[in-house]
């Protein structure tokens, strides 16, 4: 009974509704664009907050990091023409955290430079990254082929090198990359392995946001070429010249970065005590800066809880304004269509039969939109991730709150109308021209 | 035997602190099966009548028995309720409902009756063809003459087989043709045995009643008897003759 009632009624819903397709049309834009921004907008952030936290995993939860920065410039640097500034983080600093920090697993010092590197005829800008061989237990590097770098390597200084995939990909395209050789610099280094790409781990900001976009402008772009540490330095150097202008500056710098791992994320906060404790005292010039990964998960979430509060109220202000713009055009139905009501009610209709008929048009219409905005809600952060890469999640949960809400805008909104229409007196309403 | 009666019947308008009397003390019965007509000059009374009869409104004072049961004082539901169970309703401009077609238009009172859609699809092409429309079908309201107009509306008051048709002005808004068309379906309705109540302006739509009640400000002026031969009452549903269009 009820459903061949709602069968009925909904076919005649749809048929008034279709009589003024235009009208209903333009009713139903106020909760399409609320509903579709709603949902695009949450897949956007929740595609960013992802990343981000894809990104901070990828630092390692139970990691600190220290890294080398340069620090302010003093007078009695800039007076002179050429100068050759010392700072940032030693082999000494990275000992004394292997020797004094308390639950440390490993330490990892780094360093990384980005240099053309060759291979025959094909050139590619890379990072060169010179570490040690217990580095893949700091950072998500899996072994594919081949081996990764040895204390071998280390002791003798071996030009061997470890690429990513993204290098395998850019510079040996088709070829076989173990056992060949690449150019940096002018030596070659012997590829011994290969593993897979995590985009890069520097983290030079302070805050996350920075951190992101460094990280997405890393991310997949430039490949990672590991070798030694002392195969670095040994054809690099400790200095690095640099011509910024008409001047010369000479800086040295030992070590970039340092990761130091710890057994469990409890650690962290009396690791970062320590650590920064030990860098004041022998570090006098604000030359480092430490980072944490899992303090910069938590600000992650925090801001991702302000920007889906923000955005809930913007999505409820939107609703609002689309529920108040279908009760307008509801009670406007409802007067122009005084005349039916009349006629319903003289055929035997009782108020809450057309209350039923008003209040599902009106549901109908919202549904619709709902539906028309989920549409567009989809495809938007579709093409958002087609053209800009940028990474968009779609949760289920979004969709089905999405289309919960228009339904109870459609009720909440659609009452009212139907009301009026159901408490208009017959009499009048036949009369009514 | 009476089909309807009222006693004492009276209606009264509030019209700011005036008391306005529509209907005055009034006593009228209709037998089963009566062709009755209600005339008199505007503001005699006959609209509020009709609304009283067609249960749209109810009296100030008096009774009404609608059948067996007292509807004076019924709630709005329950009017609605024998509105639809007992009421056929004809209007002078047709009030059709302009988005249904004409089957879906004479299902409507069958609809908030409840009947389910097979049984009330029938019975509506039943009726359709009663009234010489069953080959416009899925038209809509609009794309019908008038007089095919108000032939779907008197298929529709009998949708829900009512103890009393009422019309109003039947034939107010159609040519001299079609409204005499609409008069012989009228009088092939009684013949069947319905009980029909037509309130009109028109002396010739009069004339085809039984029985004339004149109304002047609220009262029954006088009672006209026709001398037409009531027919005996036709327990068969015979085809009602085709009607030229």
């Amino acid at each position: 009974m009820f459903w061949f009632r709602l069968k009925r009624t909904v076919k005649l819903g749809g048929k008034s509704l279709w009589m003024h397709r235009l009208r209903s049309t333009l009713t139903t834009l106020g909760i399409v664009f609320g509903v579709c921004s709603v949902i695009a907008m949450l897949a956007i952030g929740q595609g960013a907050s992802q990343e981000a936290q894809a990104a901070i995993a990828k630092l390692g939860s139970t990691n600190v990091i220290v890294k080398t920065v340069k620090p302010p410039a003093t007078q009695t640097i800039t007076a002179e023409t050429e100068s050759l500034s010392q700072y940032g983080l030693t082999y000494d600093d990275a000992e004394s955290f292997r020797e004094t920090i308390p639950n440390v697993q490993v330490v990892v010092p780094l360093f990384r430079m980005t240099e053309q590197a060759w291979y025959r005829m094909r050139k590619a800008q890379m990072d060169i990254v010179g570490t040690v061989p217990w580095y893949p237990e700091v950072a998500p590097v899996h072994l594919l082929r081949g081996r990764f770098l040895t204390a071998q390597d280390m002791e003798y200084r071996r030009n061997v090198c470890v690429v990513d995939e993204q290098v395998a990909d850019q510079l040996f395209i088709v070829d076989d990359p173990l056992g060949r050789d690449i150019k940096v610099k002018g030596a070659y280094y012997q590829v011994v392995g290969v593993v897979t790409s995590i985009g890069a781990t520097s983290l030079g900001s302070e805050d996350a946001a920075n951190m992101i976009a460094s990280d997405t402008h890393a991310s997949g772009l430039i490949g990672n070429v590991y070798i030694c540490l002392t195969t670095f330095k040994n054809i690099f150097g400790e200095t690095q010249v640099q011509y910024p202008g008409t001047t010369r500056t000479t800086e040295r710098v030992e070590l970039q970065e340092v990761t130091v791992k710890v057994g469990s994320i409890d650690q962290i906060p009396i690791t970062q005590q320590i650590l920064e404790s030990i860098l004041d005292r022998t570090h006098t010039k604000k030359d480092y800066q430490v980072v944490v990964p899992f303090e910069l998960l938590r600000q992650a979430r925090k801001s991702k809880r302000i920007y889906t509060i923000v955005l809930s109220s913007i999505a409820a202000i939107s609703l609002l304004v689309g529920g108040i713009g279908i009760m307008n055009i509801m009670l406007a139905s409802v007067s122009e269509r005084t005349r039916e009501i009349g006629i319903r009610r003289a055929m035997g209709a009782k108020r809450r039969d057309i209350i039923f008929q008003f209040l599902s048009e009106t549901v109908m219409l919202t549904l619709s939109g709902g539906l028309l905005g989920i549409i567009i809600g989809i495809l938007i952060p579709y093409f958002v991730t087609h053209y800009s890469n940028m990474p968009t999640v779609v949760t289920p949960l979004s969709l089905i709150l999405a289309f919960g809400i228009s339904g109870a805008v459609g009720i909440i909104f659609g009452l009212y109308p139907a009301y009026r229409a159901a408490h208009m007196d017959p009499i009048e309403s036949l009369r009514h021209e | 035997m009476a089909i309807v009666s009222i006693e004492k019947l009276c209606k009264e308008y509030q019209l700011g602190t005036f008391t306005v009397p529509a209907l005055r003390d009034m006593d009228l019965t209709f037998e089963e099966g009566e062709y009755a007509a209600i005339m008199g000059p505007s503001g005699s009374g006959k609209s509020t009548l009709l609304n009283v009869l067609g249960c749209l409104d109810r009296p100030t004072s008096g009774r009404y028995f609608l059948g067996d049961r007292d509807v004076s004082n019924l709630s709005d539901d329950e009017l609605s309720y024998i509105r639809g169970q007992r009421i056929g309703f004809i209007f002078q401009s047709y009030n059709l409902i302009p988005q249904l077609n004409i089957i879906e238009n004479i299902e409507v009172p069958m609809f908030y009756q409840g009947w389910p859609e097979g049984k009330s699809e029938q019975k509506a092409r039943q009726l359709a063809d009663m009234v010489g429309l069953s080959d416009r079908l899925k038209h809509r309201p609009f794309e019908l003459s008038g007089g095919q107009q108000q032939r779907v509306a008197i298929a529709r008051a009998l949708a829900n087989d009512p103890l009393i048709i009422l019309a109003d002005e039947p034939t107010g808004n159609l040519d001299t043709e079609s409204g005499k068309d609409i008069l012989k379906l009228l009088n092939s309705l009684c013949e069947q045995g319905k009980t029909l109540i037509v309130v009109t302006h028109d002396a010739g739509v009069g004339q085809r009643a039984e029985r004339i009640i004149h109304l002047l400000d609220g009262r029954i002026e006088r009672i006209e008897k026709n001398g037409r031969h009531r027919p005996e009452k036709v327990e068969t549903h015979a085809q009602i003759p085709p009607v030229e269009t």
